[in-house]
């Protein structure tokens, strides 16, 4: 509904399938144009790059990230997935989008024009945007440090590697993964990683003792050469060890066993703080896959549309998009063989579709549901407020219309474990809609999938037990062996006994 | 507002540490499967790409789950609601139904697949010799040197024009001029320059000649000093040295020995050449260079190639011994003892001549074990044989005969076969660490 009239181009700019990178550059020129001026996106600077197939695979197996430390279950992760490809079970998928500034992403060099288009649309606007603007990802990560941190976390694990063993880091980092989920800040700022300063610290400390190094201080009793260097590593001014205030109940289990473990070496206390910090980088996009997938996908359907209708793109191409889009947004039935849960693209997208729908043409319905975005047809600011102040429940709570629920033929499930039987609760009709929206929304709050547990005591004057506690999700228990896995992890990091309680009510 | 790099060329196989890593991790997992993979596998595709599948034991990564099988109150939401209406209900599977749980408690509850993944042939070959070891290998390349390659040895002050370091030279050099604070070239010429002014200049007055003479003074004693501490001195001189370093011989020929008479049947041979495939693969991975020398026997031996040798035929009785003569004529023929690994490998099916046993037994006690660094013997017997030839002791005349030899040379080994499902086993036997320990 943009004001002024739209003109059509003489020429598209692209006929077949094959792509140079002046190609690339003048579609990518003709999307920002519209991605800025028409949608008014605000994004960080672009960094595409183009990779291969084999390297694709490559960045899956490590979060995606262009850089990580060095685990076996990222190898893990790549076996899996190349014989999966190699199979053709799974196809790659067409872009990696990382949340750094200038914001990074990958493009295969496989994929035909058209496609390099949609996912420059894709993943340069509609990630980048909400990456930028969404206020999980600007509170709670540090976009602009992320690459430098990993850098050195990486050099950091390999430095640890070569100087206490290989196996003795994959202990610790064992240990960290198991209990990364219970690694975060859900409710408060975590402190931010002084990553290059720490780093810049550690260096000059190692260049000093190497420049005066003399092999007749070592003769000395008392010196311990290993820990100074290592007293580098951990803020000098943070209290660390036993006589530390433990500020309990303590949710991030990493946080408090860095910070407090009595029986932790420094070394292993900067991978702790290393591993909770990737797993705090992640923890908005866990929160937030509708939201963030729904948005770019939104945006890459409108920028290519509107492509088409300025004739900048062929029929054949937007043919082919549709193609791909249609499948990216498919979403089976709960008795479909090919059905694995919601399908976040296609919630997202019907969301914030059906949003503009009600902007700008509303039913009788939409009006009593959304009275303050209903015709009013600031559909583009109404999105955008979305992508900037919610996150996957919340946008559910609020947005999840009438419509939506039809759509997809949404119906509710009760499951009590001790009934031979489930019950309908709700279904797609008026007495179901409210409470529908309320059980979807609350299926995407974190506590749903991830129990909640957390540090309630540490006997530090007595045998020193340290004691958790599972704070029951609607009376659900934790699955008794992977628990008992876990807790066998946390007792390696505590160094001494650690109980569980998980109190029925 | 945007920069696109490409980085197709930039290097490929960046989690490669990651997957090394994988792999050790669930290496005994990964040895399990791989050798109860390879039992009844051709050794054709022996060396092939493979697809394994591991329990996932050790790469388990545990982290807290909801037991959703186990109490409390879940309401799930679910697309494509096709008749269903509110206050419907619906059965719940029985659990041991196999999928009682259903997809909930895959993703979520304790329950999880084997792994499955490819392996590369380098990765099963790796994990396949793993613990094998070639007996005597240090031993016999520690005696036996000969040859030698030059390695970079640091710098000397004396050496050949042609080794001369000119960075090292240089070096020095001009730390010399510095510390004798060798007039510069420039230096010299500046003072000449104006020395040139003033000369050129308006006619030489008192004043004007006095310092020409100073000049001139000055250019002389830089001159003669630049003469006196010289640009290049012999001591700056720096040449590469090289020095001559020992490298273990990393050749090797293998002999294949086979007895082809009527008594051995399409599957004694199909067993021996597994047999020698193996082998064959085995020094391979362990030497540069791997001849194979396949000698067939019937009362009569030859060297011939590598098809005829597994499938042609030839009748004929069995003499055993012609094929060591003709080993050991080969030996000196081709391969002098110093420069290659000599490994030697006979395939039969323990019958021979009457007698001739106790001519093998001579040969090989003071030909062919001398120059050999291994000798197995594999004696490929049907089934009921084995079971009859139970015990080590018991057997034909050449297995009784071998078995002296065997005493005498830590280095001979005899084993029997009767299945292909022995092969593997036997050879690792054959090269376990172990072994080899005990008998050096």
């Amino acid at each position: 509904m943009s004001a002024a009239p739209i003109t059509r181009a003489v020429e598209p700019l692209f006929n077949g399938a094959e792509w140079d990178f002046a190609l690339l550059k003048r579609v990518y020129g003709a999307i920002e144009d519209l991605a800025l001026n028409d949608l008014k996106l605000d994004v960080y600077p672009n960094q595409i790059e183009i990779i291969s197939s084999e390297q694709m695979l490559d960045a899956y197996s490590a979060h995606g990230m262009p850089l990580m430390y060095h685990h076996w279950s990222f190898g893990k992760i790549f076996a899996r997935e190349e014989v999966s490809y190699q199979k053709g079970w799974s196809g790659l998928a067409y872009e990696i989008v990382i949340n750094a500034n200038p914001c990074i992403a990958y493009l295969m060099e496989e994929n035909t024009m058209t496609m390099q288009a949609l996912v420059m649309a894709h993943a340069c606007f509609g990630h980048n945007h909400f990456f930028k603007n969404n206020y999980l990802f600007r509170q709670w990560t540090n976009s602009e440090a992320i690459l430098d941190y990993l850098s050195f976390a990486k050099r950091y694990v390999s430095a640890a590697e070569e100087k206490y063993g290989a196996e003795q880091v994959e202990a610790v980092l064992d240990s960290a993964h198991a209990i990364m989920e219970q690694g975060v800040f859900r409710y408060r700022r975590p402190p931010r990683p002084s990553r290059a300063q720490r780093e810049e610290r550690l260096r000059k400390r190692q260049q000093y003792e190497e420049e005066s190094f003399n092999d007749i201080w070592r003769t000395l009793p008392g010196t311990a050469r290993d820990m100074s260097a290592d007293a580098a590593l951990v803020d000098e001014d943070e209290n660390v060890g036993p006589q530390a205030p433990m500020n309990l109940p303590e949710e991030n289990l990493i946080y408090f066993l860095e910070k407090h473990s009595p029986s932790l070496k420094n070394w292993q206390r900067e991978i702790l703080r290393i591993v909770r910090n990737v797993a705090q980088y992640f923890y908005p996009q866990i929160q937030t896959k509708v939201m963030n997938e729904g948005c770019a996908t939104f945006v890459h359907h409108y920028l290519m549309n509107a492509l088409y209708d300025r004739g900048l793109i062929t029929e054949g191409s937007i043919l082919e998009f549709l193609h791909s889009h249609s499948s990216v947004v498919f979403q089976p039935g709960y008795d479909d063989s090919r059905y694995y849960g919601i399908n976040p693209y296609a919630l997202g997208f019907a969301m914030m579709s059906d949003i503009k729908r009600i902007s700008e043409e509303p039913t009788e319905e939409d009006r009593e549901w959304f009275p303050e975005i209903a015709g009013k047809g600031n559909w583009r600011e109404v999105l955008k407020h979305a992508w900037a102040n919610y996150r996957d429940e919340s946008f559910i709570q609020q947005f999840l219309s009438p419509k939506v629920m039809r759509d997809l033929k949404l119906f509710a499930v009760r499951d009590k474990a001790e009934d031979p039987i489930y019950t309908v609760a709700a279904i797609h009709n008026e007495p179901g809609y409210r409470r529908l929206r309320t059980t979807l929304a609350r299926l995407y709050d974190i506590a749903t999938h991830q129990p909640d547990i957390q540090v309630v005591g540490a006997n530090l004057a007595g045998d020193r037990t340290l004691t958790l506690r599972h704070n029951r999700y609607r009376g659900i228990p934790l699955a008794p062996n992977s628990r008992d896995a876990v807790l066998k992890h946390v007792r390696k990091l505590w160094g001494y006994e650690v109980t569980l309680e998980e109190p029925e009510s | 507002m945007s920069n696109f790099i490409d980085r197709r060329l930039n290097p490929k196989g960046k989690s490669l540490a990651n997957r090394q890593r994988f792999i050790r991790r669930a290496r005994a997992e990964i040895k399990d499967a791989v050798q109860k993979s390879l039992k009844d596998r051709t050794v054709s595709d022996f060396a092939k790409d493979q697809k394994i599948s591991i329990p996932t034991k050790s790469t388990k990564e545990p982290r807290f789950r909801h037991d959703n099988g186990a109490g409390g109150e879940h309401e799930r939401v679910l697309p494509g609601n096709k008749d269903f209406v509110e206050g419907d209900q619906i059965k719940k599977p029985r659990q041991g139904d196999g999928q009682g749980r259903g997809k909930d408690a895959a993703s979520g509850g304790d329950f999880e697949d084997d792994f499955t993944f490819t392996l590369s042939q380098d990765e099963i070959l790796d994990i396949f010799f793993e613990d094998l070891e070639l007996p005597n290998l240090i031993k016999t390349s520690l005696k036996e040197i000969k040859t030698f390659s030059w390695r970079r040895a640091g710098f000397t002050t004396s050496g050949a024009p042609t080794q001369i370091n000119l960075v090292r030279t240089m070096r020095n050099s001009f730390g010399r001029r510095l510390a004798m604070k060798r007039p510069s070239e420039a230096e010299v010429e500046k003072l000449r320059q104006r020395l040139t002014q003033l000369t050129c200049g308006a006619t030489p007055n008192a004043e004007n000649r006095e310092a020409i003479a100073e000049l001139e003074e000055e250019i002389a004693r830089l001159e003669h000093k630049r003469r006196w501490v010289p640009f290049l001195d012999p001591i700056d001189v720096r040449f590469n040295a090289f020095e001559q370093q020992p490298i273990p011989t990393s050749q090797a020929v293998m002999f294949c020995l086979m007895d082809v008479s009527g008594s051995m049947g399409e599957r004694e041979k199909d067993l021996a050449k597994r047999f020698f495939m193996l082998l064959h693969l085995f020094l391979k991975r362990r030497y540069e260079r791997l001849d194979i020398v396949f000698i067939r026997h019937t009362h009569d031996a030859q060297e011939v190639d590598e098809h005829t040798f597994f499938y042609s035929r030839q009748s004929g009785g069995t003499i055993v011994s012609t094929a060591l003569e003709e080993m050991k004529k080969i030996v000196a023929e081709r391969y002098a003892t110093g420069e290659w690994n000599i490994y030697a490998a006979q395939a039969s099916d323990g019958y021979t001549q009457t007698g001739d046993a106790s001519r093998c037994v001579d040969l090989l006690n003071q030909d062919v074990m001398p120059v050999c660094q291994y000798y197995a013997y594999i004696e490929i017997l049907d089934e009921r044989e084995m079971e009859v030839f139970s015990s080590e002791e018991s057997g034909a005349e050449l297995w009784r005969a071998y078995r002296t030899v065997a005493k005498a040379w830590s280095n001979f080994a005899t084993k029997r076969i009767a299945k292909p499902q022995d092969i593997f086993p036997v050879f690792r036997e054959l090269f376990s660490k172990d072994a080899a320990e005990a008998k050096t």
